[in-house]
């Protein structure tokens, strides 16, 4: 394997990672407002992800600058490319952020109130976001000789784009749910499991929506159908597991089952993508690639190199405080959010 | 180009808005840490009252600087993505390893922290927050080196129409990282120390918990006047370094159009007319550019003039005279403030010596206003750094104009200029109420009660409340 491949992997991991880690941060956000009742549940639900939801942002950040670092043209062309959808993403994650911290430093309502919208548009935007840059990456987009991406409005939001948007949103939304099954107690925990089974149908058929489109509109299945058909299988049949898992309260199942779907979907827009990071709906001798989007050997071998001391390290004491703050969250301790 | 007008002044805009909270950030952690220490050695409460207390500002702030920072990530690649291609293979790096170095310790060690009053052993939280610090450092330390290599490209090739890295020893020992990097910390930690000083003057003026102040001031105290102290020596060698390897930016910071005398003065105050190319009504101190520039009392220093015909010759036609007011400025606002801060800091650890410090109510009162010092010399120094480098990005190899996005309309930019400004607007109008209030509330305010007995839904709930 050479050393631009590695990095095109470490890349899609850092990816996955955000998605599987902050997925569920983005479905709390938005079971405050769908499951919570009242101020306290609110509360109780906020400080479920309360010392981890910044840490697990730290996932995009990172993969924003291995990506930076390891494939400089890719960083330009899809950052400037994807300009406005950046700027509402960046808004949305700025607000969230902030409304965790400053949500509970004043007693009133109208604030309180405010900084819930923040939250709750905060937790919806980005996953969205995402799943139609993933979507568009894939599906093509106009990338001229020069590299720069000229999209237009419908290249960047279409019917495809928007459901791979919207699986996103529910598939993080379901596994946020799991989360809250895992760290609550009572009628919280009891209820965040009812809604996870509501909304299993609607879901689910999403999900199949977007595979059945990704056939349609993409070439993935035509040159990857072989990695691609068993990884999406393999989602849909852990999909139907998660039925009887739900039905039994098997919490910890059922939390990694939605888990593991949401690092292959994930994935899937990676393997599709390879070699291409790019793929130009112009003409595919446009494509940026893992070869030529990529840094020079040397800077690929020193991160690589860098990469294999600090993950490790960095994932011991992720791991660490997981299992610090692994009690399960009640309105009786104190509540710092 | 109307695009790179607003690229830069987005750029401008949003890093001197992030740089507001990340001196804060940076010095804020290293004195809570501090104050933990003690507390933990000397077990007496009022350290620990003391540490939760300013961990209130510390935590508001630092969550607009993460927010902040988020942009300051990705803007590289939205408006200046001919800059990204170009340097990505060198800038890259630093910036990746810094995430993976930095911004994960102080993110995660800060939940530890924060919820882990409980949880952890005493010994164990209080190395969380000195982790915290450290990854403060840490992340100021990569992001500097990224942008040294701006200042003073160094570990390279060209290759592939490209910068691409060829000895990261090299971009690591950048001499101008080496003299940067003290020189910002060390003016963070003052950021730090004067809120802390300006807002217990403030209280020891209403007498308000005067041992709690008291003993706050007295710490900061300390810290500001040896980062005061810090920030001087090592302001020194970046005006050392700065003639060796940009000397157009301190011959625009001086005003200095032709080469100077030897010994050359410096400028305390001066007329610049930029049309003109002369700079009238000087007001100087003899040898005293010599002295910064070479450490003794001779030496002389060339001017914009002699150096645009030498960049011409090497560069080819150009302008490459960065923007002299602003420079000369800049310089001079920051080099004030440090002054004042050495000798306020000085004056405040004699009367606190002398035990006159509450009674001080003159002194006192300057504290207040004083706490804006520091953000005033950041934002200087940094438009002095990055003005003066003008009219490149990365100095001698590409010029700004290059860098810009040219997929990007101005009609974008323009949208995200005006929401960036919004929102930020809105953030920092958010940040000063609720640091006014927290100042108000005081350290007593106990946080609010999580009223057990009301919730419905926990049966453990009640009983604990009938108890
Ligand atoms: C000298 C120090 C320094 C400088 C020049 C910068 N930053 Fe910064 N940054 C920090 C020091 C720092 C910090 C102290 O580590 C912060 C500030 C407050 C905070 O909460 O962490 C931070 C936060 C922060 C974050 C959020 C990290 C998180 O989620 O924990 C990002 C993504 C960036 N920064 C990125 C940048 C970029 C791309 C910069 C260049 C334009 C930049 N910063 C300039
Ligand atoms: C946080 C502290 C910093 C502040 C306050 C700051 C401020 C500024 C200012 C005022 C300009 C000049 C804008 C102009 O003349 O148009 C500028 C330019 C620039 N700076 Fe910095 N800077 C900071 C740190 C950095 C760092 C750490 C980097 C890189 C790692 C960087 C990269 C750039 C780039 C790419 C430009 C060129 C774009 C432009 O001219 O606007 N800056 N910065
Ligand atoms: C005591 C007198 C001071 C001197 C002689 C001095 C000197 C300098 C010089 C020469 C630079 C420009 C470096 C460059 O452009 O490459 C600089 C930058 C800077 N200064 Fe100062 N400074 C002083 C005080 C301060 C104070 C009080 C603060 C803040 C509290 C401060 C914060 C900064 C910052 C943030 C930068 C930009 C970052 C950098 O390039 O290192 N300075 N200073």
């Amino acid at each position: 394997m050479q050393l631009s491949e590695l990095w095109f992997v470490l890349v899609g991991v850092l990816f996955v990672g955000f998605v599987f880690l902050e997925g569920f941060d983005f479905g709390v956000g938005m079971s405050t407002k769908f499951l919570a009742k009242n101020d306290l549940e609110k509360r109780v639900l906020i400080n479920t992800i309360g010392p981890f939801w910044d840490a697990n942002e730290v996932w995009l950040l990172t993969a924003g600058g291995a990506m930076f670092a390891a494939f400089p043209h890719w960083y330009a062309t899809l950052f400037s490319g994807y300009y406005l959808p950046f700027v509402v993403l960046l808004l949305a994650l700025i607000a969230r952020g902030v409304a965790f911290e400053f949500r509970g430093k004043v007693d009133s309502k109208r604030w309180t109130q405010t900084w819930d919208w923040a939250i709750l548009l905060g937790s919806i935007l980005p996953p969205f976001l995402l799943g139609v840059l993933f979507s568009g990456l894939i599906k093509g987009l106009p990338i001229d000789e020069n590299m720069n991406m000229h999209a237009g409005f419908l290249d960047i939001v279409n019917v495809y784009t928007v459901v791979g948007g919207l699986a996103f949103v529910l598939l993080s939304y379901l596994h946020g749910l799991m989360f809250i099954t895992l760290k609550t107690t009572g009628s919280l925990r009891e209820r965040a499991r009812q809604a996870a089974l509501k909304m299993y149908i609607a879901s689910g058929a999403v999900v199949v929506l977007f595979v059945v489109l990704t056939a349609v509109y993409t070439e993935a299945f035509a040159e990857k159908g072989a990695i691609l058909i068993p990884v999406y299988g393999l989602a849909i049949v852990l999909y139907l597991l998660l039925y009887p898992l739900l039905r039994n309260k098997k919490e910890g199942f059922s939390f990694t089952v939605t888990g593991i779907i949401m690092v292959l979907v994930t994935s899937s827009f990676f393997i599709a993508l390879f070699p291409n990071v790019m793929i130009s709906s112009i003409d595919i001798v446009n494509n940026l690639t893992v070869y030529n989007a990529a840094s020079g050997d040397y800077s690929l071998k020193l991160m690589a190199i860098v990469a294999a001391i600090m993950v490790p390290i960095v994932l011991g004491y992720t791991i660490w405080s997981y299992y610090v703050f692994r009690k399960r969250v009640t309105s009786k301790e104190h509540l710092e959010y | 180009m109307e695009e790179l007008m607003l690229a830069r002044i987005q750029f401008a805009s949003t890093t001197l808005f992030h740089f507001i909270f990340v001196p804060l950030s940076i010095g804020l952690a290293f004195i809570i840490a501090i104050m933990q220490s003690m507390y933990v050695i000397k077990k007496q409460e009022i350290y620990k009252k003391m540490t939760k207390f300013w961990g209130i500002f510390f935590l508001i702030n630092f969550a607009v600087g993460v927010v902040t920072g988020i942009i300051q990530e990705f803007q590289f690649g939205m408006n200046w993505s001919d800059y990204s291609r170009f340097v990505g293979d060198v800038f890259g790096p630093p910036l990746a390893i810094e995430a993976l170095l930095a911004f994960f310790v102080e993110s995660t060690f800060i939940g530890l922290w924060v919820f882990g009053w409980d949880k952890l052993p005493k010994k164990l939280h209080l190395a969380c927050i000195w982790i915290v610090s450290i990854g403060t450092m840490l992340s100021a330390l990569w992001i500097l080196a990224a942008n040294s290599f701006m200042q003073n490209p160094v570990g390279y090739t060209i290759n592939n129409g490209r910068a691409e890295m060829n000895d990261i020893v090299a971009v690591l020992t950048n001499e101008k990282l080496w003299v940067a990097f003290p020189h910002t910390i060390f003016g963070a930690f003052t950021t730090a120390a004067f809120l802390v000083i300006g807002v217990s003057a403030w209280n020891l003026l209403k007498k308000r918990e005067i041992e709690f102040f008291k003993r706050s001031m007295t710490i900061s105290l300390i810290v500001g006047l040896v980062s005061g102290l810090g920030i001087a020596f090592s302001g020194h060698s970046q005006a050392a370094y700065l003639i060796d390897a940009q000397p157009m930016k301190m011959a625009a910071a001086e005003g200095l159009w032709e080469d100077s005398e030897d010994p050359a003065p410096w400028t305390l105050f001066a007329n610049i007319d930029v049309e003109n190319k002369e700079s009238t009504a000087r007001i100087e101190i003899p040898y005293m550019l010599s002295y910064l520039a070479y450490g003794e009392f001779s030496g002389k220093i060339e001017g914009m003039n002699t150096l645009q015909e030498k960049y011409e010759k090497k560069y080819g036609e150009g302008d490459y005279i960065p923007p002299v007011k602003t420079t000369f400025w800049s310089f001079r606002v920051m080099v004030a403030a440090g002054g004042l801060i050495i000798l306020l800091s000085a004056l405040g650890l004699f009367l606190t010596w002398r035990k006159k410090i509450e009674k001080s109510t003159r002194y006192l009162k300057w504290l207040v206003p004083a706490i804006f010092l520091p953000y005033i010399a950041n934002s200087a120094g940094w438009i002095m750094s990055e003005i003066g480098r003008q009219p490149w990005v990365v100095n001698g190899l590409m010029l700004t104009a290059d860098g810009v996005s040219p997929n990007v309309s101005s009609g974008q930019i323009l949208f995200s200029l005006i929401s960036f400004s919004l929102i930020y607007t809105l953030l920092g109008i958010v940040m000063v109420y609720l640091f006014i209030r927290v100042i108000k509330q005081g350290p007593n305010e106990k946080p609010k009660e999580d009223i057990s007995a009301s919730d419905p839904f926990n049966a453990g709930g009640l009983q604990d409340a009938v108890k």
